[in-house]
C-alpha cells in the first residue's frame, strides 16, 4: 500500500452522490440547437472559422485556437451554422458570450476520423498536437488546454489521474470510472507515453466502491496504481490531491510541474483517448445531473452545446419547485442565470435544488472569532482574518496574509456559524487588489516610457549636435581646399556622383521599406491619434472636465503634426512622381486611401463582440508592434528627420500601450 | 420566477451562532447541578436574575445602537455571558451585585467595544473583576458546602437576591483562600484541619469542576472549540504547580491535582478560555495563548492578593491575544516553512 498523507482542514459535508448514480449512463440525444460558446476553456477564446448558413459535419472545426494558450471548436453533429452571436452562457463572470449556433439536422453525418494507428511508437510532439486540435481542455472544472499541461517545462515523476470528485452531487467522474475504467486506463497511459513518468497514480475518494473496483479491474497488469483515501472535501483540489499522493505542496505562485507532477482529470483522459486512437475530438461529456428539483436525477452523455433545459427536461425538471440553477457542484459552481445556457467543455454537473434542500442563506451575523474556518481551511490560511481585513479593503495586510492562496473551495464559509460568505469576500477583495496591480503596472509603465522618450530626445540632440560639428568641420576643411586650389574636381561631375549615390541609397531601402510608405505610415497614425483626441475632447466638453483645455491644446498640436506630415508626405511624392516606387502607386491621394482604409477597418471592428475584437486585435497589434520597432529602429539608423522618428516611435508606444490593454481585457474575461 | 444568482458555495454547515451559544449553555447544566446540589439553589437564582437583566441590557443597547432586536437577541451571546458569569459569582450574592455585573459585562466590555465579535476583552471576566475590585467582601462570601452547613433552601436563596437584608449569610473561606492565609501548617495538617478541603480540590469543588469537565468534554466533541487552549491551560498549571509543590511544606503553593480540581481552574479552562471572540485564534496562538492563562492563574493564585486569579490571568492574555496572533500565523500551503528558504 501507498503511503497516504493528509491536508490541514477540510469538511464532510453531505455528500448526496447517490442520487444521480441510480442509472447507468443515458444518452442526450440530439437537441434541435446546439448553443457553442467560442470561449470554453483557460486562455484566448476560440475564433469562428464558419458562416452563417454553412453546412457542418460531425467534426468540423467551426472555431480556430488562436494563440498558444487557446483549442478550436468541432461541431458535435451534422447541421447548419444558424448564428453567430452572443447568447445567454453559464460563466461566473457574466451572462452573455459570443456563440456559433447550429441548426442540427438529425442525421448525425460526421467527417471521417482517423486516429493515430500505435501512439507507443508516435513522437509526443505529434500527439500533442492531436490533443490540441480535438480541442481538449480540462474537463474537471478550470478547463485548461491539457495539450500545454501536458508540455511542462520539467521533467515528470508522477502522472496523477484524477478520479477524487470530492464535490457533493457530482458523479460524472464516479461513473466513468465505473462504466468507463479500461478507456481511462488507456488514456492515461497515452499521457503517460507523452510526459514520461517514473509513476501514474489514479486517485479515487474512498467513498467511491464501485469506481474503485472497476478501475483496479482495469488497471491490472499495467503500471497504473489505484490509490484510494479517504473522503474528505476538497481532497479533489488539485493542490489539496497533490498533498495526499505525495506529501508535497506546490509552491504558492507556482505549478504542479515544479514538483515534476502533472494531473489529469479522468474524464480528460477518456478525451484524449478518443482523440488519439479514435481521432475525435472533444464535442461531448457526461454531465451529473442532480438536485430535488429533477425527478429522474442521474448522468448524461450530452453534446457540448446542448441547452441545459434540454438536459434538465431529459431528468423530469420541474422548474417550480428550483430557485437557482448551479453549473457544479454545491461547494464551488457557480449559478446559471437561465436554463437556455448551453453545456460546456467544464460543466461536470448541473444542480436543481430545492428552497429545502439548499436553502437561501441567512443574513450574515458578527464574526465571533470561533476560528471554525480556518480549522476547516486546506489551505491553512486565517479566513477571519482575511474576512476582517477584506471589510477593511487592507489590501497589503490581505496579500502579507497570502489572500491569493485561497482556492475558494468554500470550507470556510461552509463552517462558519455567522453564515457570513467569506469567499465572496475574497473574491471581491481580490478583484479590487489585481485591478490595482494593474492600474500600477500601467502608471509605472507610462512613466518608464515617459523617462525613456526624454532620454532619447537628449540622446538625439547630442548626435545632432556632433554630426553637424562634424558637416561643419568638413565643409570648412572643402572650402580650405577649394580656397587652396587642392583637389579641383569638376563639380558637375561632382553632383552626378552625388545623385548616383543617392538613388543606390533609395534602392537599398527599398528591401526594407520606402520612404513613403513611412510617410503615409506616419500620416495614418497621426490622424488616428488626432481621432481619439478630439473624441477625448468633446467627451471633456461634454462633462465639463478641467481636463478641457489640456486636451485641446493636445488636439491643436496633433493637427499641426497631421499637417506637417501630410505635407512633407506630399512633398515626397511631388519630389519623387518619376521614381519607379512612386509610379506603381494608384492615382489617388495616397494618404487619404491609408486614412479610409483604417476607417473601415475601425467600423468592421466595432460590429464585433468587445471579447472578441480583444481577441483579434492582440495578434493583429502583437505584428504590428513588430513592424512598428523595424521601423523605428530603421528610421533612427538612416538619421530620419525629427518629426518622422517622433511619428514612428508614438506610433510603437501606443501600440505598446495598446497591447498591454488588450492583454489585461483578455485575461480579465478569461481568469472570470 | 427568476433565478436566484448567488456565488458559492450554496451549501452551509449545520453550526450557526445561536446554536454554538446554546450548546455552551447546555454544557454548563451539569456543572450548575453539582453546584447546587453542595451549595443549595444561589447559583441558579444568580443565573436566573443575571439572564433577565442581561436579556434586558441587550435589548437597551440594540435599541439605542438601532439594531433589529430580535435578529440579534437570538443568538443567546448576553445569556452565555451572564450564565458564566453567574456561575462564577458566590451563591446568594444580592440582586445588585448581580445586576451591576451583568451590566458591565454587555453594556461596558460587549456593547461599548461594538457589539458580538468585537470585545477584546472576555465579558464575563470584565464583569467579575469590576464586582472583585468594586465590592471584595460580598465577592469572597462563598457558602459552606453541603455537610459543612446548612444549605439553603430555593426560598432562602430567593430572599438573600431579592432581599439581602432579611438573609442571615452563612459563609466560610473556600479552599484557596485557606491555603492562601496559610502559612504556619504543612499541607497534610492543613487539611487536617479544615474540612472543606475534602479529598482534592475542596469539597463540592471537586465534583463541580468534574462536571464543568464533562460539559467540556462534550463541547469539545462536539467541536465548538479545539482542545488546544483548554490543554494549554491545565498542563501549564499541572507544571506550574508540580515545579513549586516541594511535597507540601507550609510555603507550598499546593498539589497540582489541587490547583486543577479547584477553584475555577476546569471552569475556566473550557468556559472562559474557550470565548473565540477574545482570544487567540490559530492553533499555535491558542496553545500559547492557554498556556499563559494556566502560569498566570498559578502565579496570581500563590504570589498575588486574590484568591482565585482566573478572571485576572484571562484579561491579562487578552491583551495579547492580537500579538499572539500576529506572531504565530500559520504556514499556508505552499509556502516554505520560516527558515527553508
Ligand atoms: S467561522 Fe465565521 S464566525 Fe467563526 S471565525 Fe470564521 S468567520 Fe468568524
Ligand atoms: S475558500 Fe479560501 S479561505 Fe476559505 S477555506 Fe477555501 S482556501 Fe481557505
Amino acid at each position: 500500500m501507498r503511503k497516504i498523507f493528509g491536508f490541514h482542514g477540510g469538511i464532510h459535508p453531505p455528500e448526496n452522490k447517490h442520487q444521480s448514480l441510480e442509472h447507468p449512463i443515458r444518452d442526450a440525444g440530439i437537441p434541435a440547437e446546439l448553443i457553442i460558446p467560442v470561449s470554453q476553456h483557460v486562455g484566448a477564446p476560440a475564433a469562428p472559422c464558419v458562416e452563417i448558413g454553412q453546412a457542418v459535419l460531425g467534426g468540423d472545426v467551426i472555431a480556430e485556437a488562436i494563440g498558444v494558450v487557446s483549442v478550436p471548436l468541432h461541431a458535435p453533429t451534422s447541421g447548419s451554422i444558424a448564428a453567430i452571436e452572443r447568447r445567454p452562457v453559464a460563466h461566473p463572470s457574466g451572462s452573455e458570450a459570443l456563440c456559433i449556433v447550429i441548426d442540427t439536422d438529425g442525421e448525425d453525418r460526421w467527417r471521417s476520423l482517423e486516429g493515430v494507428e500505435d501512439y507507443r511508437t508516435a513522437d509526443p510532439a505529434q500527439l500533442l498536437e492531436r490533443i490540441r486540435e480535438c480541442g481538449i481542455a480540462g474537463m474537471g472544472g478550470a478547463g485548461f488546454p491539457s495539450a500545454i499541461k501536458l508540455a511542462p517545462r520539467n521533467p515528470i515523476e508522477t502522472l496523477i489521474i484524477n478520479g477524487t470528485e470530492c464535490e457533493p452531487y457530482i458523479t460524472a467522474d464516479d461513473i466513468l470510472l465505473q462504466e468507463r475504467a479500461q478507456r481511462i486506463v488507456e488514456g492515461a497511459q497515452i499521457i503517460a507515453h507523452i510526459v514520461q513518468p517514473q509513476e501514474i497514480l489514479i486517485g479515487v475518494e474512498d467513498n467511491k466502491p464501485e469506481g474503485i473496483e472497476a478501475i483496479t479491474a482495469a488497471a491490472a497488469g499495467t503500471d497504473l496504481q489505484v490509490v484510494t483515501f479517504p473522503t474528505k472535501y476538497p481532497s479533489g483540489g488539485e493542490k489539496q490531491l497533490i498533498e495526499i499522493l505525495t506529501g508535497k505542496q506546490v509552491p504558492s505562485g507556482g505549478l504542479p510541474a515544479d514538483l515534476g507532477i502533472v494531473c489529469q482529470n479522468v474524464g480528460t483522459a477518456v478525451a484524449v483517448r478518443d482523440a488519439i486512437l479514435d481521432g475525435r475530438p472533444l464535442i461531448s461529456r457526461v454531465t451529473t445531473v442532480t438536485g430535488d428539483a429533477v425527478s429522474k436525477p442521474g448522468n448524461f452523455d450530452v453534446l457540448l452545446g446542448t441547452p441545459m433545459a434540454h438536459l434538465l427536461h431529459l431528468a423530469g425538471y420541474d422548474e417550480r419547485k428550483n430557485r437557482r440553477l448551479i453549473m457544479g457542484g454545491p461547494m464551488m459552481g457557480f449559478s446559471v442565470p437561465t436554463p437556455l445556457a448551453p453545456v460546456v467543455k467544464t460543466t461536470n454537473c448541473l444542480l436543481a435544488p430545492t428552497e429545502s434542500e439548499l436553502p437561501t442563506p441567512p443574513p450574515a451575523q458578527a464574526c465571533i472569532r470561533c476560528g471554525m474556518c480556518a480549522e476547516a481551511c486546506p489551505a491553512s490560511l486565517l479566513p477571519q482574518q482575511l474576512f476582517w481585513f477584506a471589510q477593511g479593503k487592507e489590501s497589503e495586510k490581505l496579500e502579507a496574509h497570502n489572500l491569493f492562496d485561497c482556492i475558494e473551495c468554500g470550507a470556510c464559509s461552509w463552517v462558519c456559524p455567522s453564515h457570513i460568505p467569506l469567499v465572496q469576500y475574497y473574491r471581491a477583495s481580490k478583484a479590487d487588489i489585481q485591478q490595482q496591480r494593474k492600474d500600477q503596472a500601467k502608471s509605472d509603465y507610462s512613466r518608464e516610457r515617459f523617462e525613456a522618450r526624454q532620454a532619447r530626445l537628449e540622446r538625439e540632440e547630442a548626435e545632432k549636435d556632433a554630426k553637424r560639428a562634424a558637416r561643419k568641420k568638413a565643409a570648412e576643411e572643402r572650402a580650405k581646399a577649394a580656397a587652396t586650389g587642392e583637389g579641383e574636381e569638376d563639380p558637375i561631375q561632382a553632383a552626378i556622383a552625388r545623385a548616383q549615390a543617392k538613388k543606390a541609397a533609395q534602392t537599398n531601402e527599398g528591401s526594407g521599406e520606402s520612404e513613403l510608405e513611412k510617410l503615409e505610415r506616419a500620416v495614418v497614425t497621426t490622424q488616428k491619434r488626432l481621432d481619439t483626441a478630439q473624441q477625448k475632447l468633446s467627451a471633456a466638453e461634454a462633462e465639463g472636465s478641467d481636463l478641457v483645455d489640456a486636451l485641446r491644446t493636445g488636439v491643436e498640436k496633433t493637427q499641426s503634426k497631421l499637417d506637417k506630415a501630410k505635407a512633407a508626405l506630399a512633398e515626397h511624392q511631388a519630389n519623387h512622381s518619376e521614381a519607379p516606387a512612386a509610379a506603381e502607386e494608384p492615382p489617388v491621394d495616397a494618404a487619404q486611401a491609408a486614412i479610409q482604409k483604417a476607417m473601415q477597418a475601425r467600423e468592421a471592428d466595432a460590429q464585433k463582440s468587445p471579447q472578441e475584437k480583444a481577441r483579434d486585435q492582440l495578434g493583429k497589434l502583437e505584428q504590428r508592434l513588430a513592424k512598428a520597432q523595424q521601423r523605428l529602429a530603421d528610421g533612427r539608423a538612416a538619421g530620419e528627420e525629427d518629426k518622422i522618428i517622433d511619428a514612428l516611435s508614438a506610433s510603437v508606444d501606443k501600440l505598446r500601450e495598446k497591447i498591454s490593454e488588450t492583454r489585461a481585457q483578455l485575461a480579465e474575461t478569461e481568469s472570470a | 420566477m427568476p433565478l436566484l444568482r448567488i456565488t458559492s458555495p450554496h451549501a452551509h454547515g449545520p453550526m450557526s451562532t445561536s446554536r454554538v451559544m446554546q450548546h455552551v449553555l447546555l454544557a454548563t447544566v451539569p456543572g450548575i447541578i453539582v453546584l447546587t446540589h453542595f451549595f443549595g439553589f444561589g447559583t441558579l437564582v444568580n443565573i436566573l436574575w443575571g439572564g433577565i437583566v442581561a436579556l434586558a441590557c441587550e435589548a437597551l443597547a440594540l435599541a439605542l445602537r438601532g439594531r433589529p432586536l430580535a435578529f440579534y437577541l437570538k443568538d443567546y451571546s448576553a445569556l452565555v455571558t451572564s450564565t458564566l458569569l453567574c456561575i462564577a459569582l458566590p451563591p446568594y450574592a444580592p440582586w445588585w451585585l448581580i445586576a451591576i455585573g451583568v451590566a458591565s459585562s454587555v453594556l461596558l466590555a460587549k456593547h461599548l467595544y461594538g457589539g458580538l465579535g468585537y470585545n477584546p476583552f472576555n465579558p464575563a471576566m470584565v464583569g467579575y473583576v469590576v464586582l472583585l475590585i468594586s465590592f471584595p467582601v460580598q465577592m469572597t462570601a462563598w457558602a459552606p458546602p453541603r455537610g459543612l452547613g446548612e444549605v439553603p433552601g430555593l426560598f432562602e436563596a430567593l430572599l438573600a437576591c431579592f432581599s439581602p437584608a432579611s438573609f442571615d449569610a452563612v459563609t466560610m473561606a473556600t479552599p484557596l483562600d485557606v491555603l492562601k492565609q496559610n502559612n504556619s501548617l504543612l499541607l497534610e495538617d492543613l487539611w487536617q484541619e479544615n474540612p472543606q478541603f475534602g479529598r482534592w480540590g475542596g469539597i463540592g469543588w471537586e465534583w463541580a469542576s468534574l462536571a464543568f469537565l464533562a460539559g467540556g468534554l462534550w463541547l469539545l466533541y462536539q467541536r465548538i472549540f479545539t482542545w488546544h487552549a483548554p490543554v494549554a491551560m491545565l498542563v501549564a498549571i499541572t507544571a506550574m504547580a508540580g515545579m513549586f509543590y516541594d511535597n507540601g511544606s507550609s510555603a507550598s503553593g499546593g498539589s497540582p491535582l489541587f490547583h486543577l480540581l479547584s477553584g475555577a481552574t476546569i471552569f475556566g479552562a473550557f468556559f472562559i478560555v474557550t470565548d473565540p471572540v477574545s482570544s487567540a485564534v490559530s492553533t499555535r496562538g491558542k496553545l500559547i495563548y492557554g498556556a499563559m492563562i494556566g502560569a498566570l492563574v498559578y502565579i496570581i493564585r500563590v504570589r498575588g492578593n486574590y484568591p482565585d486569579a482566573v478572571a485576572f490571568a484571562v484579561l491579562i492574555a487578552n491583551f495579547t491575544a492580537p500579538f499572539i496572533d500576529y506572531y504565530t500565523q500559520p504556514r499556508t500551503y505552499g509556502h516554505a516553512r520560516k527558515g527553508d528558504s
